[in-house]
């Protein structure tokens, strides 16, 4: 482990490079950030320099203005930067637009981050590449068990089908909104739902964002010029906290869904009032997490963020040599 | 079993009852026989297995995943049969994935000893929906929120008929009940309605206005008192004793005192009540009984359970429905005075000569039983017995509410379409503590009395005045110069070792708010004392 250690190692501003004097996703601002991917805990304002893939660099500009650091760098995925003696490259993780692992390369020893990543089909993201390495940091948000995602597409059907037995009332889908509200999107287009799909106004920024990389989203409106007691029939797409508040007042006799992979568990869905939850998640599951281990075969594999106890145990039962690294600043909650 | 999973699934995060009604139509309408039948078995109680044993279940999982993974899985879950669903690893084409019918099938059949392995290989062949589904069916107990009586309505409302017709035959049926979907499908006539000791639907009163007085004379009409029980049928026909409850439900198991009373032959309608001394209880005794499905011994002594006669439906074999109820009620009085068991008596009328005379009987009843009945029922003498709820021959004339000025102290979000509202209201009285001071103490809890614009007032007054959140509960700021006063109304009060206060309420609803009224000037817990039955 000690070896590893004089490449990558944990700091309280999280993982940090010494030889290339860099930090990935770190959680305070610092001189020279690599970026895996634009969600708001990784992707932070206040760097000196940050280096992340074109897509991911837009999330960024698109949420905390142009000047969300002092420099930037675009890097596409494959493309080989260096940072000191070391070799920078962004594999794509299939998390959301412009999601990527960072590969580093020192000497004759590889590294890579995963950042947040699934291997599942999603029409929005290329999909998770592989990359033999010597260490694997993997994260552990969905690292029980307990989570064995289903399939996506039987999920939207059965939105669908609610949608079809309640044609009086308005489906209220609760999603993250970089990544989760366009894959539904994209997922809905995908199952045939040609109509007019209804955003919350904090969905905006990020569908026109996606729509310029040439993700299809189809029609969309706002929600919120829809009179009182509106949308009978349709489907609105919000921030998981506006499905039961306030703001789901003025739609026809709301059905609360939220599509999270948190909605495996019912106790879950039940704090939140969650009426149909949509088991859909842009993390790897349980079975994810252990097949790209076994996949990669690093000797030694490090777990970040989520339930790394279970993992961990995973990797005792199965020799591989593992740690759990305690990174703050995380949102365990993040989708 | 995908469907059925599907829907048991569905129906446990509805809280809304017509949602649910429309979820379980759907399936009753789509699901193929005998599939749907068993499932509303199942939905309706009818299906009991208690073939597994959390921990045989518990077990198999271990063997199946390292146990130490399977306790964090089970501390994350929290529920032992939710953490098997999920937790269990997948063998997709390791076996087909089973019918429910193939199911029910093979645990009617299977020993003791065959059911862990067959319970293995379904695990095996469902996914995580369709195994917390078999486990729930297994275990005994679905709990998704639906009734018997909901699952009736339902069937009615996918048949196209009343659900009194429902009723009527279903104790004539056995799961899974391929004759009565083939008459809802109008595949065949309505099966028979001639087993013995069948329920019959019962008829409801309806609640008397104003404009009624004036409409309807007090001299066509009998009185007696509205006796604060559960409505209830008993009928002995050809050896067979019933016990239902107004719905339809068998409830024999939780009253072998009044089953082994039942030496009559006929069918009778009445109220099931406490009896001390000859006289009847409060309702809060005999929710003691209720909340019990088998009684002991010690129970079934210290509140000894008997029916209080209103009607004879049922005279040996001769039915008598179709005759007026002077008739019934004369029939009725004979049948009782000839019955030698304490436990059956007769539920006395009430004479008057004027509607005025009524109204002074209600508001000032008599000493003895009639202090603790509910109100006046007003049964019309030339009424025939008439399933349902007909708007004429029967009235119920309640007692007024008793009232309660009461401080609003904690606010819960409500559910389906009150899900962005404050709707559930904990609401407390004054006390005062041994140092002299007064401090509120919860006295109940009211989710409804009021309109929706009075509960977006409500709403906002919970959002602007919330002084504390512990999980979906908020707690609102309540002193003696500051707090939103709530005049409660609620039909009885009860003495209660589970509330704080000690009393418990039954029926609470918001009456009016308050807003006029300063805090300090709402009730105080001895008021509350002296109202208590």
């Amino acid at each position: 482990m000690a070896g590893f250690r004089q490449l990558l190692r944990n700091t309280p501003q999280g993982l940090y490079c010494p030889p290339g004097d860099f930090h990935i996703d770190p959680v305070q601002p610092v001189d020279h950030a690599v970026i895996t991917h634009g969600h708001s805990d990784h992707a932070r304002s206040g760097h000196g320099t940050v280096l992340a893939t074109p897509e991911t660099l837009a999330i960024m500009a698109a949420r905390y203005g142009e000047d969300f650091a002092a420099s930037t760098q675009a890097a596409r995925y494959g493309e080989k930067i260096a940072r000191g003696g070391v070799s920078v490259t962004l594999a794509p993780a299939g998390h959301v637009l412009g999601s990527a692992q960072a590969v580093l390369r020192w000497k004759d020893i590889t590294v890579v981050v995963s950042g947040d990543y699934k291997r599942r089909r999603d029409p929005t993201c290329p999909p998770f590449e592989p990359v033999p390495c010597n260490l694997f940091v993997s994260e552990a948000t969905f690292g029980l068990p307990v989570f064995r995602f289903p399939d996506a597409a039987d999920e939207v059907a059965k939105l669908l089908k609610s949608v079809a037995l309640f044609p009086e009332r308005t489906h209220l889908v609760g999603a993250y909104a970089l990544g989760k509200a366009q894959r539904i999107i994209a997922l809905l287009r995908e199952s045939g739902y040609a109509k007019t799909l209804y955003m919350h106004g904090a969905m905006a920024g990020m569908n026109a964002l996606y729509q310029a990389h040439g993700v299809e989203l189809g029609p969309l409106a706002p929600a919120t010029d829809a009179e009182r007691n509106a949308l009978p029939g349709e489907i609105v797409i919000a921030p998981p906290s506006a499905i039961a508040d306030k703001w789901a007042r003025r739609f026809a006799d709301p059905i609360p869904a939220f599509a999270s992979g948190w909605m495996m568990v019912r106790a879950r869905a039940r704090q939140r009032h969650v009426e149909l939850p949509l088991v859909i998640s842009d993390h790897a599951d349980w079975d994810e997490l252990v097949l790209t281990a076994e996949e990669l075969k690093p000797e030694e594999l490090w777990i970040t963020h989520g339930n790394e106890e279970a993992l961990l145990r995973w990797a005792t039962l199965n020799n591989i040599a593992a740690t759990a690294l305690e990174i703050a600043g995380y949102e365990d909650e993040a989708e | 079993m995908k469907a059925f999973a599907r829907l048991l699934d569905q129906l446990s995060f509805t809280p809304a009852r017509n949602a649910k009604l429309t979820l379980l139509q759907d399936y009753l309408g789509n699901a193929p026989d005998p599939e749907r039948g068993w499932a509303l078995a199942a939905l309706t109680g009818g299906l009991r297995f208690d073939a597994a044993k959390p921990g045989f279940i518990r077990k198999a999982a271990e063997a199946r995943l390292d146990p130490l993974l399977f306790a964090l899985s089970y501390d994350f879950v929290g529920d032992l049969a939710e953490t098997v669903a999920l937790v269990w690893p997948a063998r997709p084409g390791a076996n087909r994935e089973p019918e429910l019918p193939e199911v029910v099938d093979a645990l009617r059949t299977a020993s003791r000893r065959e059911v862990p392995q067959l319970l293995e290989r379904w695990l095996d062949a469902l996914d995580a929906t369709g195994r917390w589904a078999l486990l729930k069916l297994l275990t005994g107990g679905l709990r998704v929120g639906v009734s018997a009586r909901l699952a009736k309505q339902a069937l009615a409302a996918f048949g196209g008929v009343p659900v009194g017709d429902i009723e009527e035959v279903w104790h004539g049926q056995d799961p899974p009940y391929g004759d009565l979907f083939a008459w809802l499908e109008k595949r065949s006539e309505k099966p028979s309605t001639m087993a013995s000791a069948r329920f019959r639907p019962v008829m409801l009163a309806q609640a008397i206005e104003a404009g009624d007085f004036a409409r309807y004379a007090a001299t066509d009409y009998a009185a007696e008192w509205k006796w604060d029980g559960i409505r209830i049928q008993a009928a002995h026909e050809n050896g067979q004793r019933r016990l239902y409850s107004r719905t339809g439900e068998d409830i024999a198991a939780a009253f072998p005192d009044i089953m082994a009373a039942l030496e009559f032959e006929g069918v009778i309608d009445g109220e099931l009540l406490i009896f001390k001394d000859g006289h009847a209880a409060p309702f809060g005794d005999l929710q003691q009984r209720l909340n019990r499905k088998t009684p002991d011994a010690k129970l079934l002594e210290k509140f000894p359970a008997g029916i209080r006669a209103y009607d004879l439906l049922m005279e040996g074999e001769e039915d008598l429905r179709d005759l007026p109820f002077h008739e019934r009620r004369r029939r009725l009085e004979r049948f009782i005075a000839g019955s030698k068991n304490q436990r059956i008596d007769l539920s006395p009328l009430q004479p008057f000569a004027s509607w005025d005379e009524l109204a002074q009987l209600r508001a000032h009843p008599p000493a003895g039983d009639p202090q603790i009945a509910e109100g006046l029922m007003l049964k019309r003498w030339d009424s025939i017995y008439e399933p349902g709820r007909p708007k004429g021959p029967w009235f119920k004339w309640k007692r007024d509410p008793r009232l309660v000025d009461a401080v609003l102290m904690y606010a819960q979000r409500g559910h389906g379409k009150r899900s962005g509202f404050y709707s559930d209201y904990t609401f407390g009285v004054w006390r005062t503590d041994t140092n002299g001071d007064h401090q509120l103490t919860p006295v109940g809890k009211a989710y409804f009395g009021f309109t929706d614009e009075e509960l977006k007032l409500l709403d906002k007054f919970v959002r602007d005045n919330t002084v504390d959140r512990f999980g979906p509960v908020r707690s609102v700021r309540a002193g003696r110069d500051f707090g939103l006063v709530l005049e409660i109304a609620f039909e009885g009060l009860q003495r209660s070792t589970r509330h704080k206060s000690g009393v418990a309420m039954r029926f609470p609803r918001i009456n009016r708010i308050r807003w006029d009224k300063p805090a300090r000037d709402a009730d105080e817990l001895a008021t509350l004392e002296r109202m208590l039955d």
